[in-house]
């Protein structure tokens, strides 16, 4: 390769050329390396069988006015609630600007399912079960849900109230199959 | 300790500076696998598998954590939670068939590396640590892949597990007893499978420290070369890198070649059909084989088939198949001749290829079902295994008269390019 | 020390085996079934080799041969419904297909009875039998295997299934006594001791295929053993082609390092 009449400007582009491949061949392991981390990193995601899961139908059939059901989506627990026309009242006539996350009931339930509210039972504090869906359980000093863990209060909207908790409870995302049948998710 | 004429390592940045003085972890890196170690310049490829082995280690490592978090070590479910990861888990299939194939490029790539060092006689003085230590990894990877394999708990793995610990049955008196211990059980069964399970999550981090021992060892004598002459000066080496990094990169596309065809073009061709099939105590299946690294070994393990003085054929098996891996702890005091590489030792080579021969058709008789004439070759083969390194080896090193040796490393590579340059003239 | 030692126990091994060579007959004992046993016919399918595809007309058709037919004594446990996505169906068809199950296993939400309900995309195919002694009570102690891996559980794999399906036939006339099939077994010359439990499940017009293909006993053989194929690795499309990615990446790759090797030994002769 090298010849009598290279010019010192030939050396350099040959050196260049080296310095060229080299580069080019650790680059090739990084963007490699890359490519093999990420299905690593992906692996950790939810599987296609818990993906799966992610809807559930509920029958509301037999929750009475007053009543609530906790049942479970994706492995979290949920409330469902019928609140009878007091509790509707109750909540309606809360002014949104005492809410420390304000929202309306209606924001918060289906158009003229008024008195069907489904949440997470998960408490926006730090993630524990509130008390008040099953019979006899404290409901708290707004008649919706009690925290024990920490002390949060949820009005009968499942609006926090009182207590460390940031959020309201949250609502999934869900539809009326039918008058009876709820899917969530 | 390195040769006087290694490079220095010589941090530039004012935070390289500061480390070096608190965790001199840079430097360390830079005198085992950078600058700072001289190696010998005319290594062959076949001084590549030592870094690929631990590549393959690597791999088997990176993935095995991340199979273990869906792998579920319980005899109900364990099976299943398998096929969930081929079936469901991201990109689970590919990790799966990574680690299993893994296993199988680890082994290959340190079969090569063991055979390296017979042809070259890297187990001889002043590299006997570095060879007892190897014989010690290489019996560790046994055991992980044998725990490994009863893992996924399907037919083979079930009547693996029960043969390999019916060996310990085979010792008088107490053999019974220790099955039973090891197993936590009558048979294989939950206890066994959870037992394996975290052992075969232990042992591959004892290999990796063990394999530091190796390579502290290594850097004593430093490398050895396929002259089988030790460093005089400075000539006669490079640093390891860029030079031999360089080579190793090259070396470890082409391992990646083999390793990804064989996950992703023939995943299952290594391994056995009914391992698909769930365990099952109540049915064994019509030819129980081990994975193909045990092959030689499982072949030694059945060639012996005669009561022999008081030992029974069984304890004759199991006691020769043990001891052909143990031989190599007593290799570098078998060979007394002083001359290393085989490419000097004219009688010691013939018979070296003859024993890789022989490795290959104690392998053919380990895959194949113990029918004639299978039978008797695998004697015959057992025989010459035995024969090799405890008769042939230890006579053939008295008698040999190895050929002329060049009086150093340069002197061969140049004497190599003077042949290269006159038959390219000629 | 080391080397008479080796040298004694190196004659010990020696001598054990040259005592084992001299007392093991060097003939095998005679097994009459080896010279009727037949090697699996090869059936060649879209997702054969190293540019594979679904051809997912045919999976359908032996999707639905499992069904009415395989599916009455053998279990598909590994395959959920929402699975057969990839054999085209859209996301209504499966939900409807699962619904057309209604014997999935659950319990009486207010008595704790176990009972049934209709199938929901993530539910497996159910079993044809509650476990495994009902399989064998039903099926004259013969256990059906689960067919998800069966192609890669069987030696052979879809060639022996395929050839199995379509290799019964009556016993030839010289064949002796003891390999003629007892009563509840059935000659088929693909199976390892020649005689199994299953009686021949396939027969001409079986099936009648939506496509308008004919259902022959071999295209029905043919596309359920492609369907097994599936169950048994959904992912070897998409493993294949991974592959070659990955082989071409590291081609590339292995070039690259080894010029970059030449040129950092290029002044260097070794």
């Amino acid at each position: 390769m090298a010849s009598e009449t290279e010019t010192s400007a030939g050396i350099e582009d040959g050196v260049r050329r080296r310095d060229f491949i080299n580069i080019a061949a650790v680059s090739f392991a990084g963007v490699g390396s890359v490519a093999v981390v990420l299905p690593l990193v992906n692996q950790m995601n939810p599987s296609a069988d818990v993906l799966a899961l992610s809807s559930t139908e509920i029958d509301i059939s037999a929750i009475q006015p007053g009543q609530s059901i906790k049942t479970s989506w994706r492995k979290q627990p949920v409330f469902v609630r019928n609140l009878v026309p007091a509790e509707i009242a109750e909540a309606n006539k809360v002014p949104l600007s005492e809410l420390r996350d304000p929202e309306t009931l209606a924001e918060r339930t289906k158009v003229g399912k008024e008195n069907w509210l489904i949440t997470l039972g998960v408490c926006t504090h730090l993630g524990c079960v509130p008390l008040g869906a099953a019979e006899g359980e404290p409901r708290g000093d707004f008649g919706g849900y009690f925290c024990p863990c920490h002390g949060s209060h949820y009005d009968t909207a499942a609006r926090i109230r009182k207590g460390p908790a940031p959020k309201n409870l949250v609502v999934p995302p869900y539809d009326f199959t039918s008058d009876t049948v709820v899917t969530i998710g | 300790m390195s040769f006087p004429w290694a490079n220095q390592y010589q941090p530039q940045h004012p935070l390289m500076k500061w480390l070096d003085e608190k965790l001199p972890m840079p430097r360390l890196v830079y005198n085992a696998i950078g600058g700072g170690y001289p190696v010998p310049r005319n290594l062959n490829y076949f001084w590549n598998f030592g870094v690929l082995a631990g590549a393959a280690l690597a791999i088997q490592i990176i993935t095995g954590i991340v199979l273990a978090m869906h792998y579920a070590a319980n005899a109900g479910v364990a099976f299943d939670s398998v096929e969930h990861i081929m079936r469901d888990v991201n990109a689970g299939w590919f990790i799966r068939y990574a680690h299993m194939n893994g296993a199988s490029m680890f082994f290959i790539v340190v079969y090569l590396h063991i055979f390296r060092g017979l042809y070259y006689g890297s187990y001889k003085a002043p590299r006997e640590m570095v060879w007892l230590l190897g014989v010690v990894i290489f019996l560790l990877m046994m055991a992980t892949a044998f725990m490994g394999y009863v893992l996924p708990w399907g037919q083979m793995s079930f009547w693996g597990a029960q043969v390999i610990t019916g060996f310990f049955s085979a010792i008088p008196v107490v053999g019974e007893p220790v099955r039973v211990w090891l197993l936590g059980g009558f048979a294989p069964d939950n206890a066994a499978l959870n037992r394996f399970f975290s052992l075969h999550y232990l042992l591959p981090f004892v290999i990796a420290g063990v394999i530091i021992l190796h390579i502290w060892a290594l850097h004593i004598p430093g490398s050895s070369n396929p002259t089988g002459i030790e460093v005089k000066d400075e000539q006669d080496t490079v640093p390891f890198h860029p030079y031999y990094t360089a080579k190793d990169g090259f070396g470890l596309g082409i391992f990646l070649l083999v390793f990804v065809a064989l996950t992703f073009f023939v995943p299952n061709m290594l391994g056995h059909a009914d391992n698909y099939i769930p365990a099952n105590p109540l049915s064994t299946p019509a030819h129980i084989v081990p994975e193909w690294y045990f092959w030689p070994f499982y072949a030694i393990l059945r060639a012996f088939t005669f009561n022999f003085l008081w030992i029974d054929a069984k304890l004759w098996g199991v006691i020769a198949m043990f001891a052909a891996i143990a031989l190599l702890f007593f290799l570098p005091w078998l060979d007394s001749s002083p001359v290393k590489s085989s490419n000097y030792r004219p009688l010691y080579r013939k018979f070296f290829w003859l024993l890789v021969l022989d490795v290959f058709i104690l392998g053919w008789c380990g895959m194949s079902p113990a029918e004639q004439p299978y039978v008797i070759m695998s004697q015959l083969a057992s025989i010459y295994y035995f024969a090799h390194f405890l008769i042939i080896l230890p006579i053939v090193s008295r008698i040999e008269r190895p050929e002329p040796m060049p009086n150093s490393i340069t002197e061969a590579v140049l004497a190599k390019h003077a042949d290269a340059a006159s038959a390219a003239t000629a | 020390m080391v080397r008479p030692l080796g040298f004694l126990v190196g004659l010990g091994f020696i001598a054990a085996l040259v005592l084992a060579i001299l007392t093991t007959p060097l003939t095998n004992e005679p097994n009459a079934s080896h010279e009727f046993h037949k090697h699996p016919k090869h059936l060649k399918l879209a997702s054969d080799g190293l540019v594979p595809h679904w051809d997912k007309a045919q999976l359908q058709r032996g999707m639905q041969v499992y069904k009415e037919v395989c599916s009455a004594c053998h279990s598909l446990n590994l395959v959920a419904f929402r699975n057969i996505q990839d054999l085209g169906y859209t996301e209504g068809q499966v939900k409807s297909f699962a619904k057309s199950y209604d014997n999935i296993p659950s319990i009486n939400p207010d008595t704790g009875e176990p009972a049934t309900r209709t199938g929901l995309p993530s539910d497996h195919f159910p079993a044809p039998y509650a476990n495994e002694v009902a399989a064998r009570a039903a099926n004259n102690n013969a256990l059906p295997p689960d067919l998800s891996l069966i192609t890669k559980a069987r030696e052979g794999g879809k060639d022996y299934i395929y050839s199995l399906l379509t290799g019964f036939q009556n016993p030839p006339a010289n064949l002796p006594k003891e390999l003629r099939p007892g009563t509840g077994l059935h000659y088929n010359p693909y199976f390892a001791n020649l005689n199994l439990a299953m009686a021949p499940p396939l027969a001409d017009g079986q099936v009648t295929y939506a496509d308008g293909t004919k259902a022959t006993v071999d295209q029905m053989a043919s596309d359920v053993t492609a369907f097994l194929v599936w169950t048994a690795e959904p992912k070897l499309v998409k493993r294949v082609q991974v592959g070659w990615g990955a082989f071409i990446f590291l081609l590339i790759f292995s070039t690259l390092t080894y010029l970059s090797y030449r040129n950092i030994w290029a002044d260097k002769e070794h």
